[in-house]
């Protein structure tokens, strides 16, 4: 079999398969840094157990918006008799005082931007 | 085995009858839901109102410029201030007589009233045009009276913005953070491209205190109430007070009350 043009087609695949790959041999063997969200010391538990609200917060966080809002329900009765503010800044940060060590740890991590913050002022921290 | 019509029926019902009793169970059991609620300490109200006593606030003007009802509701709702009046955001401002009224002014308007500035804000209307033309439902009318906004879902048409006939909407048309001197951090800002306007302090009153330019007027010029409960103040006002709406003539029953 003869390629025409074998001279410049198959250096030019190999080059090419270098460039594709290239992200790949600069990462190889080396782990990802696994997030690490920073939880408050002083309070021990969430509005909900933890697995659920490492897995479901937006949700949470959708329902309690429309709540608050719509239905003006403020304040939310957990079940283990403890009031919480259904407020993102009043509520959530008051416990997770930093965007960046909490919430930016996982959302990086998994490159999700959530547009929360587009109205919703975060934290002044110390960049 | 043979079994007669009537026997299938009557095992069928039970079977579905016994359906019924595990949801049964689960709400006689009695497990702790949690539960969503408003404070005590909030307001509750019918049909909130506002009555404006022009007279007590041209009074406190003649002393000297009072902006003090726009600067605590714009400083606390994190309002930008943006000069140019193509762009500009308000909530709560004045407009000249003339403008406010446009179906009151002739040309023999008592000098009291002519080009006299006007406080105006959301009139937060019982027959709202702006929330039947919402698309979204973003723009809606609270049991209370309030005309509120779910900022969430605005997709900022602009549909409310034609259907208000007070001028009471501002749309973002950029970032409105650079144009905030200073934010206050227990509420948000808007984004680029959200229409917003006076919420007559849903977030105050949930906590037990009245609208901030009604705290904010020191000449107690601005007075707020509901006027479902007849012995309240706006009630009161009413009843032994000339007032008058903006454009009441357009059937949107405004509850905004001016005293002239």
């Amino acid at each position: 079999m003869k390629i025409y043009d074998g001279r410049k087609i198959i250096p030019g695949i190999l080059i090419a398969a270098v460039i594709f790959s290239f992200p790949f041999w600069l990462n190889f063997g080396k782990a990802a840094v696994p997030p690490k969200p920073k939880l408050p010391k002083e309070v021990k538990n969430c509005v909900e157990p933890t697995p659920f609200m490492r897995t479901s917060h937006m949700e949470l966080l959708n329902k309690w918006r429309n709540l608050v809002v719509r239905e003006n329900f403020r304040i939310f009765a957990a079940p283990d008799g403890k009031d919480y503010a259904m407020s993102l800044q009043n509520g959530c940060l008051k416990c997770h005082a930093s965007k960046a060590e909490f919430c930016d740890q996982c959302h990086k991590y998994l490159d999700v931007k959530p547009y929360c913050w587009d109205c919703h002022l975060a934290p002044k921290e110390n960049k | 085995m043979e079994k007669s019509r009537r026997d299938f029926l009557k095992i069928g019902g039970i079977s579905a009858l016994g359906l019924t009793a595990l949801p049964a169970f689960k709400v006689l059991a009695g497990k702790k839901q949690p539960v969503y609620k408003l404070s005590d300490k909030a307001l509750k109200g019918k049909r909130w109102a506002m009555v404006v006593d022009m007279k007590k606030c041209w009074e406190k003007q003649e002393k000297g410029v009072c902006k003090d009802c726009f600067v605590a509701c714009h400083s606390i709702h994190n309002v930008p201030q943006i000069d140019n009046p193509k762009r500009e955001i308000k909530w709560i401002w004045t407009e000249p007589y003339e403008n406010a009224f446009p179906n009151l002014e002739y040309e023999y308007t008592a000098e009291v009233l002519k080009d006299k500035p006007f406080i105006v804000l959301c009139n937060h209307c019982s027959k709202p045009p702006c929330v039947r033309v919402c698309p979204t439902q973003a723009t809606f009318q609270r049991k209370d009276g309030i005309v509120m906004m779910d900022f969430h879902r605005c997709i900022g048409c602009r549909y409310c913005m034609a259907a208000c006939p007070y001028g009471s909407r501002s749309f973002n048309w950029g970032d409105p953070r650079p144009y905030i001197k200073k934010e206050n951090m227990a509420f948000p800002t808007r984004t680029k491209g959200v229409v917003e306007k006076c919420n007559f302090c849903a977030e105050r009153l949930a906590v037990g205190l009245k609208p901030a330019c009604v705290e904010a007027c020191k000449a107690k010029a601005l007075v707020f109430g509901d006027l479902g409960d007849p012995n309240s103040e706006v009630s009161k006002l009413l009843k032994s007070n000339y007032t008058i709406r903006r454009k009441n003539d357009l059937g949107t029953h405004p509850n905004i009350y001016y005293i002239i």
